[in-house]
């Protein structure tokens, strides 16, 4: 190996690294306030890059009629709890919240999928469309669940990503897509090339994280949010409502997804089952960060992307091999240095 | 017309089924037959290890891969027999589920399964790109089984071997939970300290447990491979793990029948739903798993134990099975040594700069009632888990019958004959009093996972189930022997932890806090009780807050404050003792 093809590995290993690490600090986020180990993390990322695929085609996206459907679920749902408590009457604001606003988006986004918008347009609608669908999902499928043990929860998101990939098949279709990249130019340092692409990547990536930095550390919501992870009796006593906790952080999630879909496209093609394989690599990296620290886990998302562009020199065939096997080890290293004992109540 | 025990006609109807299929019914219902049965015996694995133990495997299908591949790789290769690749098969299942066990098992719950996930994920990966395991095209021309010179080419015929097989797991299974181990294994999920308190190994017991998963995924796979005579990597990937999870979910984990109902249900819909489905949405594709996703949402967050409990409504109700006498368990010598039966000699326990316990020392000898007393943060319940085990002491010395248990495990406390009850209640809620108490006498007997699961251990778990029925007795719950623990007043709790704590035959008693939350009249029942077994020669030392309680039960008091001790005496000099009363009342 020379030097050329090992400078190509090590940025193509950031590169997918730095969208993995998006994908980890989705992970653990979600994990940390609403104990959801987010399986279907990935899905979120295939329907980014999907949506964009199909808007730059010039068609509106299967995201669209998803999107309103499960906006319709979870209105009927908080219609079916209201009544339930007899406050049916009193104001049809979280039935607006849950389905209206979705559904205006969807309808906006449908109307503005035209051949003529712009690139910028484009990823703004895709965006939004995937943003909206992360608090939906935690509405419908989630909330009634909020204080199950993690086991449980887990168990919901595996069957929740079973159902999102077929679903993914259903709108999207069978075919893989690849969005064209963001700038096809490179520039050379010292002799090797670089992809302004891959640049880009990187460069979005932190700015992302350091967003999210500024969003938890100088913002009352953000403060809610780490409140609610510390310990979520205090918080809910000091007025964070959980309900709104776990919304709020599954639209964060959905967005860090969203994101992460858009600057994959294009990197890689993109199939309606290409989300577990992504999810598992994030969680890879957020496993090695134990689930809760955020530095560690984009870290090891970045150790897990030159991994694996390593692994694709040498290996291609066991790449999958090689990087799931790792969690192998880092597990062990984990039950290793934690002595915390949890007894988990049913 | 004849009666029939409990749930006999069930049984009749379900092996009535069974035969009538492949004496009757066309191809097709014998083909989804062993596809059932095959799926059982997985999903079987899954119920003990995800609905009674509590921990979750998503990569059970990498296990039935390997039995798979152990025999398609050793029949077409080298020509071995079928019935030596399932030994080989089970040895390399066992191998591979003991390492994963031991790295993964160990963590917090949901480390698990995520490991699950992650090598699932990577033996799928690995059959499919290894050249000599035929890579994704698979493996063809694997012999047909052969039993007694009979070749079982035939799925009519195949079908008896797949659903004999299914059938001895369920007994083994079923066999297994209504045992020691099975107590044992019942208690892992979410009585995890009390379990070790009263002996079980957990690490290991958990162990066991998942590695026999593992072994009855390995023979399904064995079972599939000599059924489908080929083998490609698709039926072991991580989404076919995913499926044998929601069978054991949808089909109730809580029950081995949930398991046969699970595979069923799960089979037969996916049968119908990719029929229909295509032609509904009017393209092909894998448009069940939609279907199954949503179905398993509805299912947690509306019906948690899945449909066994909905069945067994309409099942005529188990009487309470008869406890026949037997003889009790080996007791130990309870022959009173010279000296305190207990003696704490200075003491001493510290959180960092804490001083919870400082230097404390006293004595009970033997068939007295010690009442450990003091305000709140004290220090009585350190000194309690000092004493139990649940704390390691920082300095001084415990002596219990003349030898120092200082530094022991809470198992080897209570081998050593001292029983316990905990502040807040410690029962499986599930289980029945008789079998929460049995727990108790778990290290008064020795029968393993497969002496319960041949059903070779009856002798010891009668003497069992008779010591438990006496200790039950002797509180004085002898009605409610029958009924879920969890469907008692919190002071009958109570009472059930020292029956519990009185099966493990022991000289000294410790309580901590049993009048807490106690109304009037169960504290009076629970002193009585005390009272009793004073009688009968038990030592008890009590921790306890309520003073009144204490004052007429206990024949001396320790009173502790911050971490010391302030008193020790009759409880009438204590009432009177100024420095107590300024400790409590804050001065007169």
């Amino acid at each position: 190996m020379d030097l050329t093809i090992l400078a190509i590995l090590v940025q193509d290993g950031v590169t997918n690294g730095a969208v993995y690490a998006l994908l980890a600090l989705a992970l653990v986020l979600v994990f940390t306030v609403t104990r959801v180990i987010w399986v279907p993390a990935g899905e979120f990322v295939v329907y980014g890059t999907l949506t964009l695929a199909d808007l730059q085609l010039g068609k509106p996206p299967g995201t669209i009629r998803l999107l309103i459907g499960i906006a319709v679920v979870a209105g009927a749902m908080e219609i079916f709890d209201l009544a339930r408590r007899g406050e049916l009457a009193r104001s049809p604001w979280p039935v607006l919240r849950w389905t209206g606003i979705p559904v205006a988006i969807g309808a906006i986004a449908w109307w503005l999928a035209t051949p003529d918008l712009p690139f910028w347009a484009q990823v703004l609608v895709t965006l939004a469309l995937v943003t909206a669908l992360g608090p939906l999902l935690y509405r419908v499928a989630y909330q009634p669940l909020a204080d199950a043990s993690v086991l449980v929860l887990l168990i919901v998101s595996v069957a929740v990503h079973f159902a999102l990939t077929g679903l993914g098949l259903w709108f999207f279709g069978a075919e893989g897509s690849r969005t064209p990249p963001f700038s096809g130019a490179s520039i050379e340092v010292s002799g090797i090339t670089i992809s302004v692409q891959s640049l880009l990547v990187v460069a979005t990536s932190i700015a992302l994280i350091a967003a999210l930095g500024l969003f938890f550390g100088r913002t009352l919501y953000g403060k809610a949010l780490r409140a609610t992870a510390l310990n979520r009796i205090g918080a809910r006593l000091c007025g964070v409502a959980p309900d709104f906790a776990g919304a709020l952080t599954f639209t964060l999630g959905a967005l860090l997804c969203a994101f992460s879909g858009i600057l994959v496209g294009p990197i890689a093609t993109i199939y309606y089952d290409s989300g577990f394989l992504v999810s598992l690599k994030g969680f890879v990296g957020a496993i090695i960060g134990g689930l809760v620290s955020y530095p560690l886990a984009a870290a090891g998302a970045l150790l897990v992307g030159l991994l694996e562009a390593f692994a694709s020199f040498w290996a291609s065939g066991f790449k999958e091999v090689i990087v799931f096997t790792l969690i192998i080890p880092v597990l062990l290293w984990r039950s290793l240095s934690t002595r915390h004992h949890e007894e988990e109540e049913e | 017309m004849p009666t029939l025990p409990f749930g006999a006609w069930g049984y009749v109807a379900f092996v009535a089924v069974l035969i009538g299929v492949p004496l009757a019914a066309p191809p097709f219902w014998i083909t989804l037959g062993n596809y059932i049965g095959l799926y059982s015996i997985v999903a079987l694995g899954l119920v003990l290890l995800t609905g009674v133990a509590g921990q979750t495997s998503f990569g059970q299908a990498a296990f039935v891969g390997i039995g798979a591949y152990t025999t398609a790789i050793l029949a077409t290769r080298f020509g071995w027999s079928p019935w030596a690749n399932l030994v080989v098969g089970l040895v390399l299942t066992l191998a591979l589920a003991l390492c994963l066990g031991f790295v993964t098992l160990r963590m917090r719950g949901h480390y698990l399964p995520l490991a699950t996930i992650a090598w699932g994920e990577s033996l799928f990966f690995l059959f499919g790109n290894l050249e000599f395991l035929g890579g994704h095209t698979g493996l063809t021309g694997i012999p047909a089984l052969d039993l007694f010179g009979f070749e079982l080419k035939e799925e009519r015929f195949y079908y008896f071997l797949i659903w004999g097989i299914a059938i001895a797991a369920l007994w083994a299974t079923a066999n297994l939970l209504d045992s020691r181990p099975g107590r044992a294994i019942r208690a892992l999920r979410g009585q995890l300290e009390m379990a070790e308190a009263f002996g079980v190994d957990a690490a290991r017991l958990k162990i066991v447990v998942f590695v026999y998963a593992a072994l009855l995924a390995s023979i399904s796979g064995w079972l599939y491979a000599h059924l489908q005579r080929f083998v490609n990597p698709t039926p072991f990937s991580l989404p076919q793990g995913i499926e044998y999870l929601f069978m054991a979910v949808i089909g109730g984990a809580g029950s081995v029948w949930g398991a046969v109902i699970g595979a069923t249900l799960i089979t037969v819909a996916k049968q119908v739903l990719q029929d229909w489905l295509p032609i509904l949405l009017g393209r092909s594709g894998n448009f069940e798993m939609v279907v199954f996703g949503v179905l398993m949402v509805i299912v947690l967050q509306r019906a948690r134990e899945g449909v066994w409990p909905w069945v067994a409504h309409w099942l005529p109700e188990r009487p309470p099975a008869p406890v026949p006498d037997a003889p009790p368990l080996p007791a130990r010598d309870h022959a009173p040594s010279p000296g305190p039966l207990l003696e704490v000699r200075k003491a001493r326990k510290q959180f960092g700069g804490l001083v919870a316990v400082n230097d404390l020392s006293f004595a009970i000898p033997p068939g007295e009632i010690l009442g450990l007393i003091g305000p709140n943060g004290a220090g009585k319940t350190t000194m309690f888990n000092l004493i139990s085990g649940a704390l390691p002491l920082s300095a001084g010395d415990i002596v219990f019958r003349g030898a120092s248990i200082a530094g022991s495990k809470p198992y080897e406390i209570a081998r050593r004959g001292i029983g316990r009850t905990f502040q807040h209640v410690r029962l499986v809620p599930r289980m029945t009093v008789l079998d929460n108490v049995a727990l108790g006498a778990y290290l008064r007997g020795e029968a393993g996972v497969l002496r319960a699961a041949l059903r070779l251990d009856r002798v010891e778990e009668r003497r069992s189930r008779a010591e438990a029925a006496r200790a039950i007795a002797r509180v004085g719950l002898a009605d409610a022997r029958g009924v879920p623990a969890g469907s008692l007043a919190l002071g009958k709790q109570r009472i059930v932890e020292i029956a519990r704590a009185l099966a493990s035959d022991p000289v000294l008693l410790l309580l901590d806090e049993p009048a807490a939350g106690l109304r009037f009249l169960e504290k009076q029942e629970l002193a009585t009780l005390l009272r009793q077994l004073r009688v009968e020669g038990m030592t008890v030392l009590l921790v306890e807050h309520d003073m009144d309680f204490v004052m007429g039960l206990a024949d001396r008091l320790v009173v502790m404050d911050f971490g010391e001790k302030l008193a020790e005496g009759a409880p009438a000099d204590i009432q009177r003792n100024p420095v107590v009363l300024e400790a409590y009342l804050g001065g007169v």
